[in-house]
C-alpha cells in the first residue's frame, strides 16, 4: 500500500468523516483519499444494484468569465462549446499544440459569459496555468478548486435518495444538463453527470457545507443501502464503463483520435490550440489505436503489462483489471490501428508468460435504459 | 484471533508445522491489507521450494501480491478450493483458506519465526505508521 505521507498532502473537508468510517486511504496525486470503505466489490456492486456516494471534492474547478468567455473555452478545448446551451454540459479535452490531452473535462455552460471546467484533481494547477498562458480573449480565468466541495451520487437509486433532499424536480434534469438548487437547504451546482456509467448527480457546493450533506445523504441512502465508495471502485466503475483516466488512457502523447475519442474532438470549429496537428494526424492517419481487451481466463492483466502479437510487443495496457459487475477480467490498450479489429485475438504478458485475451467492444458495460 | 500454535513471517504469512508437515496460509492481516481477493496462482505439488522463495501469487482488484514460503521442502497439496472462491482467503485465512501444505526438509526450521504475541506486536507497529 502506498502511504507515503508527503508534506503537501491535501485533504477535503471530509477526510476525517472517511477515517472515522474505517476507510484504508492512499496518496492519490498528493490528495489523502479513501480507496476504500467496505470493499471495492460491495462499493463496486453498490453503485450498479442500488446508489454509492462518493467525496470527489479533491477534483479542480476552472472559472472562466467575460465577454471572451466562449473564445476562450472555444481555443483551448476540442469539443464544440458554442454547441452549449444554458445548462448544459459536456466532455472534452484540454490540449496543447501538438494536439495532444493536457487533460480530460467536463465542461458546463452556467451562462454566455460564464463557464464551468472541471478537471482532474492532479491537474488542476497546470490546466489553470495552461488556460492562462493560452489566454488572449477578453475572459478571466480562476482557479476555484479551494472554493468547491463536490460529492457524487452514482447508481439507479440516486435520483430518489437525492430528490428527498431537494426541492428541485430531479427527473427534468437530462443527461449531461444542469441546474442551481438546493439540497438539504445548501446551494449547489446539481448535474446529471458521472464518472460511472450508471445515472446520478455531481453536486458542487462550498466546502464549509460538506459534513452536513454527506451526513444528510448517507442517512437519507440508508433505507436504500447505499455505501460510501472510494476511488478503488470509481477507477472499476469506469473501467467497466469504457471511461478514459487521464494518465492511463490519455496523456501529453495522445491525440483524440488514437483514444477513441473523435466524437468530442470538433474538426469544424477549427482553429483551436492543437487543431493543426490534429488535421495533420487526419490526413497521415494513427499508428495506434486504443482497444479494449477481454481475459481469456481468470488471470488478470494489469495496467503496465505487455500486449503480445505474433509473440511480438506492439502495446501496453493502459489500464486493466477485474470487472467486478461483468466478472470478468478486462483492460484498455494501445495496439497498431491494423490489428485493432474487434474480434482479435491477443496475448497479454503476465510475469513472463503470454496469457491470451480477445479485443471487444467498448463500453464493457452499458446500463440498462 | 492469532492462533498460538502458528508462527508467524515479517511477510505476513502464517505456518502451522504438525510433524514433518507444515501448512502455510496468509495472516488476518494480510488480507485486510489486499483487499477483495479476485484470483490465487499456485503450484504445482511435487514442486520443490527453497526457504525465502516465492511460491505463487495473491491478486486482489487492485494489484498481485507474491506469497513466500519461510521453509524449504516438497508441495504436498495445494488448496484448489481457492481456484474457485478465492473470496475465501478474506473470510477464513487463517483455516479453510489455507495455501499449501509442504513437506519440510526441517520440521525445526520454524523456531526463529514469530509467534502469535511477537506477531501482533509487529503489526501493531505497521498499522501505526500505516494511520500517519
Amino acid at each position: 500500500m502506498n502511504t507515503s505521507a508527503t508534506l503537501e498532502v491535501r485533504k477535503t473537508a471530509l477526510n476525517s468523516i472517511h477515517r472515522r468510517l474505517g476507510a484504508r486511504m492512499v496518496n492519490f496525486g498528493g490528495w489523502d483519499m479513501p480507496l476504500e470503505y467496505s470493499g471495492i466489490i460491495a462499493e463496486h456492486e453498490a453503485v450498479r444494484t442500488r446508489a454509492g456516494l462518493f467525496d470527489v471534492s479533491h477534483m479542480g474547478e476552472l472559472e472562466i468569465r467575460g465577454p471572451g468567455a466562449l473564445q476562450l473555452v472555444q481555443w483551448v478545448t476540442c469539443n464544440n462549446a458554442a454547441k452549449l446551451a444554458v445548462g448544459h454540459a459536456h466532455y472534452s479535452g484540454l490540449m496543447t499544440p501538438r494536439g495532444t490531452f493536457v487533460d480530460d473535462l467536463l465542461v458546463h455552460k452556467i451562462s454566455d459569459v460564464h463557464y464551468l471546467l472541471c478537471v482532474n484533481a492532479s491537474n488542476q494547477d497546470a490546466d489553470f496555468e495552461h488556460v492562462v498562458a493560452s489566454n488572449r480573449s477578453d475572459a478571466s480565468a480562476e482557479n476555484a478548486g479551494p472554493r468547491y466541495a463536490q460529492l457524487a451520487i452514482q447508481g439507479p437509486r440516486a435520483k430518489e435518495i437525492l430528490q428527498q433532499l431537494s426541492p428541485v424536480p430531479l427527473d427534468p434534469i437530462r443527461y449531461y444538463h444542469f441546474t442551481f438548487g438546493k439540497v438539504s437547504g445548501v446551494e449547489c451546482l446539481i448535474a446529471r453527470t458521472g464518472y460511472t456509467g450508471e445515472d446520478g448527480f455531481e453536486i458542487y457546493f462550498a466546502p464549509e457545507h460538506s459534513e452536513k450533506l454527506w451526513n444528510d445523504l448517507m442517512q437519507a441512502g440508508q433505507p436504500f443501502q447505499m455505501l460510501p465508495c472510494g476511488l478503488g471502485a470509481r477507477n472499476t466503475l469506469r473501467l467497466e464503463a469504457g471511461m478514459c483516466l487521464y494518465g492511463h488512457e490519455i496523456d501529453v502523447t495522445t491525440t483524440p483520435w488514437e483514444a477513441g475519442l473523435a466524437w468530442i474532438c470538433k474538426m469544424e470549429k477549427a482553429p483551436f490550440l492543437g487543431s493543426d496537428a490534429l488535421a495533420q494526424q487526419k490526413l497521415k492517419g494513427i499508428s495506434r489505436k486504443l482497444v479494449g481487451f477481454e481475459m481469456s481466463d481468470k488471470r488478470i492483466g494489469r495496467d503496465g503489462y505487455p500486449v503480445l502479437m505474433g509473440g511480438l510487443e506492439v502495446g501496453r495496457v493502459t489500464s486493466g483489471g477485474p470487472a467486478p459487475f461483468l466478472k470478468k477480467n478486462i483492460g484498455m490498450a494501445y495496439v497498431p490501428p491494423e490489428s485493432s479489429a474487434v474480434g482479435t485475438n491477443i496475448d497479454i504478458g503476465i510475469r513472463g508468460q503470454a496469457v491470451p485475451a480477445r479485443i471487444v467492444a467498448t463500453p464493457f458495460y452499458k446500463r440498462p435504459q | 484471533m492469532y492462533p498460538a500454535d502458528y508462527r508467524y513471517t515479517k511477510q505476513h504469512e502464517w505456518i502451522q508445522v504438525q510433524g514433518d508437515l507444515g501448512t502455510i496460509g496468509i495472516t488476518d492481516y494480510a488480507q485486510q491489507e489486499l483487499g477483495d481477493v479476485v484470483y490465487v496462482e499456485l503450484p504445482k505439488t511435487g514442486v520443490k521450494i527453497t526457504a525465502g522463495s516465492s511460491f505463487g501469487s495473491i491478486e486482489s482488484v487492485k494489484a498481485v501480491s507474491e506469497i513466500f514460503t519461510p521453509v524449504a521442502g516438497e508441495i504436498a497439496e495445494i488448496n484448489s478450493a481457492l481456484i474457485d472462491t478465492p473470496e475465501k482467503i478474506n473470510q477464513d485465512p487463517h483455516k479453510s483458506a489455507w495455501l499449501i501444505k509442504i513437506k519440510l526438509d526441517d520440521p525445526n526450521a520454524v523456531s526463529n519465526l514469530m509467534d502469535a504475541a511477537a506477531y501482533q506486536s509487529y503489526i501493531a507497529e505497521a498499522a501505526k505508521e500505516h494511520s500517519a
